[in-house]
């Protein structure tokens, strides 16, 4: 969903590692590389590989970049952030589930409170 | 053979924004038992929680004011198209839920001299406004009903449900069904009320402000139960939508609100003030209307006189960063984080679909024409006519839901629905069984056709309309419709399957796109929001409501007056 796609903006390549499976341990590591623009996030990277290469990758989110329904929630290199506004930057990027939350498949995890589920 | 969740309540709330959750909370407080589900997160998901500034309310506090004129400027900003009943419900209803919310903890913005401050929106003749700072005032009033939506025993919140269908029988709702996107059992949700506030259709289009879960599946799921729409055709386009460069952290609609606070300029591509060329869109009261401002905007671009990523220009150049920093507090943080630096560049904006005026056609106390069924909020119609008030979607979520809520509770307690027979959802829930699994690896998947929608949705129903457009949209959407959707490639995946839910959301989302591009064909004239580009006048004779309903399987249209 970029806006930019006119002149003045040159595209650029990343590598997103990205932890694959319905746990911490059933599971492996998958590499995709990304076109992006400057100020692209992490979501809108996720976001086109689920287009164009696995529709199966389980991403969550629902304001895509408001910072407000924080359902993107997940690790970025080691740090605790939200994809949509962590910024997409040039070679390998590692995006792992958030630790301490049961993992459902791939970056989702249970986050909901137990009263709002079944 | 996936074991079948099946749960009972008076009252149904599927859509868990604001209209939602204050049809939950009123339900409640009516006698009723509740269930609240969203797809997304309860208090989370939806429109209401993204927007940042103006709720227009007839409080009176900054100025002297009365919800009879509130009620006159939303009527004239809707073209002659505003259903007056629901107009007036919005505009007297707000300032008690206001004050309600105020009870509530929300913290709305206050004058040195302790009174809610209210400020001027484009298009309003008094300072009728309430907001939360900084552009928090939709999250803050999220917060509000959640805390009160959480601690309520009588509501049982379900995040993570997708609602694909209402159950009818002999023409009546008596409940739902969908799917636990977590691990795609089917839900079965007995009712003797269902209120339905999904949101609008806004996230069909490629450049949208919309969250990721406003699909249209709330204008498909009524037509299939039976409901009518009214003046589908009228989707708002938010005129200063930010273009670029790209920036993250902050919803799209930043602009209107910094514009008019700060006195923003829009200039074209040569750096020209443009709005005066445009009549009505004068550019220096900052009172112009919605369409009036996506109309000179999308002019000056087509003229060839664009911003080189094909929008215009809002600067603030002219602006001394002391008063920038004084107006915008912490959001100059997140500019800063974006590279955008308002005291030496420019950003670039152009429209974005943002709000959808028409929706299921309900009466005043938000029933549909399906006994049991009910809509509020964004998906509920006619309110706003042909244009909506910059500062009416918030209120119209509040009020709407509360009486929505209320009613459906009502109502629930008259029309007990007995406990039926789950064969009554047997092709429903066959439905979620069969598309799990479909096709899997061969094929286009659900999330690739649902971006071609967006892009087509964008290229050919956007603001200006022609005949020639819309009729290929329609002949594009039906074969998505009626072959692509059916041959799409799902997977068998249980636990978390974005597939299935996109499968769903486009099931009932493509019926929402070809009735607004049906809409918009059968109506022609220009009119608010909607723009013909071979129809540039507005007709008199199209001063009346379109209404549509789905018969077997077949969109049909008729106008208030007109045979069908």
């Amino acid at each position: 969903m970029s806006a930019s796609t006119g002149s003045g903006s040159s595209l650029r390549s990343a590598r997103l590692k990205i932890w694959r499976g319905t746990s911490r341990e059933n599971g492996r590591y998958e590499e995709f590389d990304v076109a992006f623009e400057d100020g692209d996030s992490v979501l809108d990277g996720l976001v086109r590989i689920r287009m164009r290469q696995q529709p199966d990758l389980a991403i969550r989110f629902s304001c895509f970049n408001a910072n407000v329904c924080k359902e993107c929630t997940m690790l970025i290199d080691g740090e605790v952030q939200y994809a949509c506004i962590a910024k997409l930057h040039p070679g390998l990027i590692q995006l792992d589930p958030v630790p301490n939350l049961p993992v459902l498949r791939d970056l989702v995890t249970d986050s909901l409170s137990h009263k709002e589920r079944f | 053979m996936d074991e079948v969740i099946e749960l009972a309540t008076d009252v149904l709330v599927a859509g868990g924004g604001g209209a939602g959750m204050f049809a939950a909370i009123a339900a409640a407080r009516n006698g009723a038992k509740a269930i609240l589900i969203d797809k997304n997160v309860v208090g989370r998901g939806g429109a209401s929680i993204m927007a940042q500034m103006t709720c227009a309310a007839a409080l009176g506090e900054t100025e002297p004011d009365d919800p009879q004129l509130h009620l006159a400027d939303t009527l004239a900003a809707g073209r002659g198209l505003c259903n007056e009943g629901l107009a007036a419900l919005l505009c007297e209803g707000a300032p008690k839920r206001i004050r309600e919310l105020e009870t509530w903890k929300v913290n709305w913005a206050r004058a040195d001299n302790g009174r809610i401050n209210q400020v001027l929106a484009p298009g309003h003749s008094r300072k009728r406004c309430v907001y939360v700072d900084f552009l928090s005032t939709g999250a803050a009033i999220c917060a509000a009903l959640r805390n009160k939506v959480s601690r309520n025993p009588d509501i049982r919140r379900l995040s993570n449900v997708s609602l694909t269908d209402v159950v009818t029988r002999d023409g009546e709702a008596i409940g739902a069904v969908g799917f636990d996107v977590g691990s795609a059992a089917p839900v079965v949700i007995k009712a003797s009320a269902v209120v339905l506030a999904m949101g609008g259709m806004t996230k069909m289009f490629k450049r949208t402000t919309s969250p990721n879960n406003l699909a249209g599946e709330g204008v498909g799921i009524a037509l299939r139960a039976g409901a009518r729409l009214v003046d589908l055709e009228f989707l708002q386009f938010y005129p200063n939508g930010h273009l670029a460069p790209r920036m993250v952290g902050l919803d799209p609609t930043t602009w209107e609100p910094t514009r008019v606070k700060l006195g923003g300029r829009l200039l074209n591509g040569k750096g020209e003030e443009f709005l005066d060329r445009y009549g009505e869109a004068q550019g220096e009261g900052y009172s112009t209307t919605r369409d009036a401002l996506t109309y000179a905007i999308y002019k000056e671009v087509e003229s060839g006189r664009g911003s080189p990523h094909g929008g215009v220009y809002l600067s603030f150049q002219h602006i001394p960063e002391s008063a920038l920093q004084a107006a915008l507090g912490p959001v100059i943080e997140i500019f800063k984080r974006n590279n955008i630096d308002l005291t030496r560049q420019p950003v670039e904006v152009f429209p974005i679909a943002h709000y959808q005026m028409g929706g299921v056609e309900v009466d005043t106390e938000m029933a549909s024409c399906v006994p049991g069924l009910y809509a509020a909020g964004e998906l509920a119609g006619g309110a706003n006519g042909a244009n909506r008030l910059s500062g009416n979607a918030l209120p119209e979520a509040l009020v709407f839901g509360e009486r929505a809520g209320e009613r459906a509770a009502r109502s629930a307690a008259l029309r007990k629905v007995p406990d039926w027979d789950m064969k009554a959802a047997g092709a429903q829930l066959e439905l979620i069984r069969a598309v799990r699994g479909q096709n899997a690896g061969h094929g286009p998947s659900p999330g690739a056709l649902m971006s071609e929608v967006k892009e087509l949705m964008w290229q050919k129903v956007g603001p200006f309309r022609t005949a020639q457009a819309l009729s290929e949209a329609q002949d594009r959407l039906c074969s998505m419709r009626e072959r692509e959707l059916p041959a799409a490639a799902v997977s068998g995946e249980r636990t978390h399957n974005a597939s299935l839910v996109e499968w769903f959301e486009l099931r009932n989302g493509l019926v929402a796109a070809q009735a607004l591009a049906l809409s918009a064909l059968n109506r022609r004239e220009s009119r608010g929001a909607h723009q013909r580009d071979d129809f540039p006048a507005t007709n008199v004779q199209y001063e009346k409501s379109q209404r549509l309903s789905l018969a077997n399987g077949r969109l049909v249209s008729s106008f208030e007056g007109l045979p069908p």
